[in-house]
């Protein structure tokens, strides 16, 4: 027999790591033709990471996309991010490039002021151009700062790198009595509402249908957004559903040898109907309001579909992953 | 002026993935270079007394083995500094790294791997947290006071609270006790854990990494191979799926002491049969909820109990119990909390992060506890929310104030994408205060 | 007792040397330095060494070399065209029809070979024949729309 449920659950997730000292740094250097090379830290998992540095950087220094060139790669010179977690990334990395942007601003500012022959306050940097206030025929393109800067000749020459660095807080440690911690940097907030069927005879639990939203500070890049909420969703589906392997824990052979023994989802377990959103709380820690949440997407699944279980043959699951076995179990011992 | 924040925009460094063109660390194939497998303990706890090489040397194509006596530095990482890089006098969990074979190619350490001999000494393991931190327990490893990790001198356990909890019951109209576990979890990145290290043309260390982390992570690889940093090259950028599980050292060390021994390049490579069973996982939670709820569905009181499996090293667990215990009573204002976590150690591979680590692990629990409230109470399940969800100002059990709260937002937008009509009353509240 | 395989790989022929048990995916990419497709597995359970044997999509890890011999292997490095994207790699680009790329290779194959059997495949059918590709990042949805505007003929070769 097939029946069916819905369940809602309300979940968050913190972005960036528990008291704070959480740093990373950026660089953007103006090569000689006026195009600019951005360098973070933040390793791109698949995440995008870089993709959404760089549209911070084009925006910053006011130049169309096209002329930046952004590299994550660490070698020899490489800005820090302290890493790729924690859904840390979208909070903090663009305050570097926001102050790296800033640097390399003042840096041109001062540099074009003796070709220019004013002082590096009455000039101002506008759409990739920096110019005397009041006078903006006397000007210099990002082209004509990079290539005199470069080459030297008649004017000095001058490495123009903006450097930048950030952190939400410094760090300290907790409370020993009470525990007091200061914060991670922001929270992102998720609500997961599913429709399922379950069958009594074999304990299956089908999604039918699955709507994710997540209120994402400033939604930086909605295809990168929507990857985040359908993607997080493949280990929460695994969590909620699918993902174990026998003997069960503490049994220390729990010993999964293949991805046979420890399943992960497939397009088959993935939701016929799936829905994805986003709202926007411009957060006063980011930058343009943003913060990270990806990992939050893992959170939402497994209890709206325990709620949508209990909806359908009112047993409450109090584990997972709710296998077949243990959809029966609980069927059997409800009676 | 530009606006490229908040445009839809494919991915800057996409072209190469849908080409194939990308190079992960596996697709680094260098000419002249070496495999090295790792020999593991096959047993769940012991004492270490020897490894003989001596018939596994005669294979042909093996080049030479690396032993703990070959780290140059360090012999302890991980983010505890407790776990050994090649365990040599105990092991405490089955399939520890002790040493590493180097040959030709995988199928020679393949066989010079069922020539080892290794003279262990079992001991008793254990592998029940419960179990774990019972007065006489087994020690999973030596030197322990216990198994439980401290925070604190002789403080095991891990407190945070705010207001007065059994003041709060004392108010409670109804209260709704659970016990939860949320299950062990392996990252299963699509691309397993690998690195390949070799010397470059300046006699520096080059290792081509999917770490996700580098600075974390490059200190303490600096420290095992005794190099300044700036003698390492520490290439990476390129990750096949992370999801955490490259947060922690896995392969780095060992290809690296692989080639500062053998002076060549050298690939370690875990399988996936490798890497699930004896890679980081998410370790389990055991949590226990007692939540206090007044009649009109305000929460009251919320007092969490958890534990945290471990595994046989630190790590980033007994961060984790702190992470969790933060955030395990949700997006809710519950002016009466309390939690007291505990981090226990087990003999099994660590536990490490894991997407949405901890913090799965806590908002699973709270969200069932608030399902059962509000079936309890007769309630809307969303009304249960939108009454108790945070508000700007609001506290949270570590006291930070919470600024720019949207739980009300994501819950709007969720239920009108499903179809699903909310009351004016609920629609006309505000995250920005109550 | 090491032989000598010739076969057509990505349009040209290819002659190597390799031992019985070596398998399609470790001559690719161990001897012809061909590292699309990848290994992500030791089983065929996850797909993403997937290429095409005569049109069929294939676990190149579960291929022994030698059957190919006489026989046309298609991979990611072969899909464009003149240099030119094929359309499912500009779809699966614009549509973020992946993140960290890792299963992309062998997804993008199996698409092929869904689309050139089936050219206009419901969502149903697209999720049958593409459940033997693992995606862990979980861009499922966005493949799937991808796949649906090549078949709809909004990117043309």
């Amino acid at each position: 027999m097939k029946k069916k449920g819905v369940g809602m659950a309300c979940v968050l997730h913190p972005t960036g790591n528990k008291g704070a000292g959480d740093p990373s740094n950026a660089a953007i250097q103006l090569k000689p033709d006026g195009t600019l090379v951005l360098l973070v830290g933040a390793v791109d998992l698949g995440q995008g990471s870089t993709t959404i540095l760089r549209q911070f950087a084009a925006d910053l220094m006011e130049v169309p996309i096209e002329n930046i060139y952004a590299s994550n790669f660490a070698d020899d010179f490489a800005p820090l991010s302290l890493g790729s977690f924690a859904s840390r990334v979208t909070l903090i990395d663009p305050h570097a490039v926001e102050n790296a942007a800033e640097d390399l601003k003042k840096k041109i500012r001062e540099y074009a002021s003796d070709l220019l022959e004013a002082h590096p306050d009455d000039l101002e940097y506008k759409d990739g151009k920096v110019f005397v206030k009041g006078a903006p025929d006397r000007s210099m393109t990002l082209a004509e700062v990079g290539g005199a800067s470069m080459f030297g000749g008649g004017a000095d020459p001058a490495l123009l790198v903006g450097t930048g660095a950030w952190q939400p807080a410094r760090f300290h440690a907790h409370d020993p009595v009470t525990g007091e911690m200061p914060a991670v940097g922001a929270i992102s907030f998720g609500c997961c509402v599913v429709e399922i069927e379950v069958d009594t005879e074999t304990g299956v639990v089908d999604v039918t249908k699955m709507t994710q939203v997540w209120e994402v500070g400033k939604a930086v890049n909605p295809l990168l957004v929507r990857q985040q909420i359908t993607g997080g969703t493949h280990c929460g589906l695994g969590t909620a559903l699918i993902e174990n392997a026998y003997p069960y824990y503490p049994d220390a052979a729990w010993a999964p040898h293949n991805l046979s023994d420890y399943a992960l989802p497939t397009f088959m377990d993935y939701p016929d109907e799936f829905k994805w959103g986003y709202a926007e709380v411009p957060h006063p820690m980011g930058v343009k309001g943003a913060k990270g949440f990806s990992e939050g997407s893992t959170n939402g699944p497994p209890p709206a579909i325990m709620a949508a279980i209990h909806d359908a043959i009112g047993v409450w699951i109090d584990e997972y992953p709710a296998t077949p076995e243990v959809v029966l179990r609980a069927l059997e011992a409800k009676g | 002026m530009t606006e490229y924040v908040g445009k839809a925009m494919p991915r800057y460094d996409g072209i190469g993935q849908v080409k194939g063109q990308t190079k992960f660390v596996d697709d680094f194939i260098l000419p002249g270079m070496l495999y090295a497998k790792a020999v593991r303990s096959p047993v769940h706890k012991g004492v270490i007394h020897g490894v003989d090489f001596t018939a596994a040397a005669r294979v042909p194509g093996v080049i030479g083995f690396v032993t703990a006596d070959d780290i140059p530095g360090a012999r302890l990482f991980g983010a505890c500094g407790d776990q050994p890089v090649l365990a040599d006098q105990y092991t405490a969990y089955k399939g520890e790294d002790i040493a590493l074979v180097v040959a030709a190619d995988e199928d020679a350490c393949a066989e010079a791997l069922e020539k080892v001999k290794l003279d262990i000494e079992e001991q008793e393991p254990v592998f029940d947290m419960f179990e774990a931190m019972k007065p006489g327990a087994p020690l999973v490893r030596p030197n322990l006071k216990s198994n439980l990790w401290e925070y604190g001198p002789d403080m095991t356990t891990r407190v945070m609270y705010l207001g007065d909890v059994e003041k709060g019951f004392a108010e409670a109209d109804y209260i709704v006790e659970g016990r939860y576990q949320t299950g062990e979890q392996d990252h299963a990145a699509m691309e397993p854990m690998v690195s390949v290290a070799y010397f470059d043309e300046a006699d520096r260390l080059v290792i081509h990494t999917h770490s996700q982390c580098l600075y974390f992570q490059l200190g303490q690889l600096a420290g095992i191979f005794n190099l300044p940093m700036s003698r390492i090259r520490y290439k990476g950028g390129v990750v096949g799926g992370g999801f955490g599980g490259k947060n922690h050292i896995h392969a780095d060390h060992l290809a690296g002491l692989a080639a500062i021994k053998f002076k060549r390049p050298v690939k370690y490579r875990m399988s996936r049969r490798e890497d699930l069973l004896y890679s980081t996982k998410r370790g389990v939670f055991i949590l226990e909820y007692k939540t206090g709820v007044k009649k009109d569905g305000r929460l009251t009181a919320n007092h969490i109990k958890l534990w945290h499996d471990a595994g046989a090293y630190g790590g980033f667990s007994p961060y984790g119990v702190e992470k969790c215990s933060m955030f395990a009573s949700g997006p809710y204002h519950i002016p009466n909390t309390r939690v007291d976590g505990q981090c226990v150690l087990t003999n099994k591979a660590g536990s490490s992060s894991m997407r949405g680590f901890t913090i799965m692990n806590g908002q699973f629990p709270m969200e069932m506890q608030m399902a059962k409230i509000a079936t309890e109470l007769g309630m809307d399940q969303w009304e249960l929310r939108f009454i108790n969800a945070w508000r700007d100002g609001d506290m949270g059990v570590s006291r930070y104030v919470v600024r720019g709260a949207g739980a009300l937002e994501a819950m709007t937008e969720a239920a009108k994408l499903a179809g699903i009509e909310l009351p004016d009353r609920l629609l006309a509240m505000s995250s920005r205060g109550r | 007792m090491k032989q000598i395989l010739s076969f057509t790989l990505n349009g040209s022929p290819v002659d190597v040397v390799v031992t019985p048990t070596e398998t399609l995916l470790d001559v690719l990419r161990e001897k012809l330095g061909v590292t699309g497709p990848k290994r992500g597995c030791d089983d065929g359970d996850c797909g993403a060494c997937t290429v095409l044997l005569d049109g069929e999509p294939v676990r190149s890890c579960l291929t022994i070399a030698l059957t190919v011999n006489g026989r046309d292997v298609l991979t990611v490095e072969g899909l464009g065209v003149n240099g030119d994207l094929h359309p499912l790699q500009k779809a699966f680009h614009e549509h973020g029809a992946f993140q960290c790329g890792f299963c992309t290779p062998g997804m993008l194959m199996s698409a092929k070979a869904l689309l050139d059997h089936n050219p206009n495949p419901s969502r149903t059918e697209i999720r049958e024949y593409m459940s033997g590709n693992l995606c862990r990042c979980g861009s499922y949805e966005e493949v799937i729309e991808a796949i649906q505007a090549v078949a709809a003929g909004e990117y043309k070769e």
